[in-house]
């Protein structure tokens, strides 16, 4: 059954957090902004090459969520995962260094925009298969379970997601055995040009968690708060052993799919819009009209970033290649 | 004649032949409106409506499935996949279904569906998007795969694989969209199982397909320059193999390389050379050479890319250490 999603407690949700943790979410959803900013002008430049897939304009999914968890939770995410990483933590350096293919990088350069890794973080990595990360997260589900651990896996995956065989496989799978498993759905409403309602006969998508039996709820995205709020709540469910939750956050890329798409599929009217519900100037306003922090204090906050960014920049751009010695390096485990 | 890119060859050939007949109709992800994750669908939407150039939802093995049903329904489709590499999740359908219905129902059904895939590497698209599978395909009785180098080819062979009754798995490197050469206007069908010698000569024999033809052409060049005087064959399809072409270069040659970019083990290479130990033994002067992608998952890093990868360099390397 769907659970509802009570408004009056995510309305207020603001009051109820310190404001340690509201300035650390913004801290987050301005850094993630400013990496994607830097990391469009990079791949311009040339400094960035293959695919890149940019988060901007979805910030507060990842943030609100990966908040709501505990450092030794797992994530798993799909090609467009730089929120993703840097909300668990990822040092914005070896993300920056990893676009740039040096060795410094998070993947060692092996891996790319699309294939983030860092397990001391507990980011378990970006999949460029669509529906690929579900199973694996499934699976670190089993080995939480297995081992009796208290942590979840949290899986992010885009509405293009649900007409894959893996999505229905593993909301079953981790059902059946009542895994520790957050499936987050970031319904921006396009795969690629596909607008949802062409690609899949539900467009409610949180009601897929129906017929799965485990509790499925629709937030705003756009709202890192909402976001939070849900997420909490589904994983004290995981850690008390009840089992997986599917959460659809409704949400919005400001840019295109990847660099290289010119967006000809969507209005110039649409995306303003939905620029006017930016996750970040929201919470921008919301804590500034109750009073919660001055406006200099987050124009500080807003600096600091640039600045950790700007650095992130030169160092992967200072760092060296991989060297070619190595190109044949860790095919096997050695 | 005229001037086209394999690209245009080949959406060229999917209008002849959406024209030709009216069992043809078109399926894969972003075909329509977008017009193809490679172009090559563009514009057929506006001709032929939805009916027959259907949007799909990211399933591939779904709609590959569908596709095969709507084959042995009568129908002709040619299913689009964005890429081989998530051809890997239609696999199933490909390997236990298409190749196996008409033999495994003693012949009593037919699976004429032609799969088309983008693949290859070069893009630093990384490890999951840079695969070439040809190997997985030729692999599997049943299945027929072709894998043209040139924009003639490209449409010559399309309207070729229409006209199948098998089902046909076709190959296209994303790195060749953009080549242009001199097309046939109109009806220009090349047969399956025929490979096309672009070059002859009388010391060594080049065997490729693929963009790995226009390396093995600059490196024969080279090789002509240093003295070596080599001849090039395209396969053009790996199944059927025109192994007869290669043996008579062999005959002459006594020397083969095979250059492909596929990953080296159990690549088609591989087959290559065992059927020219099988059928040529005697003829051959020196140990069949493989040029290849190295056998490591694609590295993201653009040196390490292009180190992993075959170049006109490794083929002279290969041709210097057996002539
Ligand atoms: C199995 C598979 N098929 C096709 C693709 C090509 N592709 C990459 S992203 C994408 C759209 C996915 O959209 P969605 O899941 O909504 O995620 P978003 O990009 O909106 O974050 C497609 C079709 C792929 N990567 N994997
Ligand atoms: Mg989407």
């Amino acid at each position: 059954m769907a659970l509802e999603r009570d408004k009056h407690v995510a309305q207020h949700a603001l009051l109820t957090l310190d404001e340690a943790q509201l300035l650390a979410m913004y801290r987050k959803m301005s850094l993630i902004r400013r990496f994607e900013e830097k990391s469009a002008e990079m791949y311009t430049r040339g400094k960035i090459t293959g695919f890149c897939h940019l988060y901007a304009g979805e910030e507060a999914v990842a943030v609100g969520a990966i908040e709501a968890l505990y450092d030794k939770d797992y994530v798993v995410s799909t090609y467009r995962e730089h929120g993703h990483c840097l909300a668990k933590g990822a040092d914005p350096r070896a993300v920056m260094a990893e676009l740039f293919g040096k060795a410094t990088g998070i993947s060692h350069g092996r891996g790319g925009s699309m294939h983030l890794f860092d397990p001391d973080i507990r980011f378990m990595g970006g999949y460029a298969i669509v529906g690929g990360g579900l199973p694996l997260a499934v699976g670190l589900g089993l080995s939480i379970a297995y081992k009796e651990e208290p942590e979840v896996a949290c899986c992010f995956f885009g509405d293009g997601a649900l007409p894959q065989g893996a999505f229905h496989e593993s909301l079953n799978l981790a059902s059946l055995w009542k895994l520790p498993v957050i499936f987050i759905c970031e319904n921006n409403f396009y795969g690629m040009g596909t607008l949802v309602q062409n690609a899949i006969c539900q467009e409610e998508l949180y009601r897929f968690a129906e017929p799965y039996k485990m509790p499925g709820v629709r937030v705003d995205g756009m709202d890192v708060l909402d976001v939070y709020r849900a997420v909490t709540e589904a994983a004290a469910r995981a850690r008390e052993g009840d089992g997986p939750s599917l959460i659809e956050a409704v949400t919005y890329r400001f840019r295109g799919h990847s660099m290289s798409d010119p967006v000809e599929y969507r209005s110039k009217r649409e995306e303003r819009i939905w620029q006017e519900r930016d996750p970040i100037k929201n919470l921008r306003r919301r804590l500034l009209a109750e009073k919660r922090v001055s406006e200099a204090r987050l124009d500080q906050i807003d600096a600091e970033v640039g600045a950790v960014i700007d650095d992130a920049v030169k160092f992967a751009d200072e760092s060296p290649e991989p060297p070619l010695e190595e190109l044949a390096k860790n095919v096997y485990v050695e | 004649m005229s001037q086209i890119t394999y690209r245009e060859a080949l959406n060229q050939a999917l209008r002849e032949e959406l024209d030709r007949d009216e069992r043809i109709f078109i399926m894969g992800e972003e075909v329509g409106y977008f017009g193809g994750a490679f172009k090559v669908t563009d514009g057929l939407l506006a001709i032929y409506g939805e009916k027959r150039v259907r949007d799909t939802p990211i399933s591939e093995l779904t709609f590959v499935g569908a596709g095969i049903g709507a084959a042995m329904g009568g129908l002709r489709p040619i299913v689009e996949l964005m890429t081989v590499n998530f051809g890997l999740l239609a696999l199933d359908q490909i390997v236990n279904n298409a190749a196996k219905i008409h033999y495994m129902f003693g012949g009593k059904a037919k699976v004429p569906i032609v799969i088309r895939a983008p693949q290859g590497a070069g893009h630093q698209l990384g490890a999951q998007h840079s695969q070439n599978l040809e190997a997985y395909f030729m692999h599997c009785p049943g299945l027929r795969v072709v894998i043209p180098a040139t924009p003639a080819d490209a449409k010559g062979l399309l309207k070729t694989a229409l006209r199948q009754e098998d089902p046909v798995i076709f190959l296209e490197h994303e790195s060749l969209y953009h080549v242009k050469g001199e097309v046939p206007d109109g009806e220009h069908l090349v047969p399956f199982g025929k490979a096309n010698v672009l070059r002859e000569g009388k010391d060594l024999t080049l065997v490729s397909y693929s963009k790995c033809v226009y390396d093995t052409l600059a490196a024969a060049q080279e090789l002509e320059n240093m003295g070596t005087d080599a001849e090039v064959i395209d396969l053009r399809t790996l199944n059927p193999l025109d192994l007869d072409t290669v043996l008579e270069s062999v005959k002459k040659t006594g020397k083969a390389i095979v250059v492909y970019e596929g990953w080296r083990t159990g690549g088609a290479g591989a087959e290559i050379a065992a059927q020219l130990y099988e059928k040529a033994f005697d003829h051959l002067d020196a140990p069949v050479e493989r040029v290849a992608t190295m056998d490591t998952p694609m590295p993201y890093n653009a040196r390490l890319e292009k180190a992993a990868l075959p170049s006109p360099a490794d083929i002279i390397s290969a041709a210097e250490r057996i002539v």
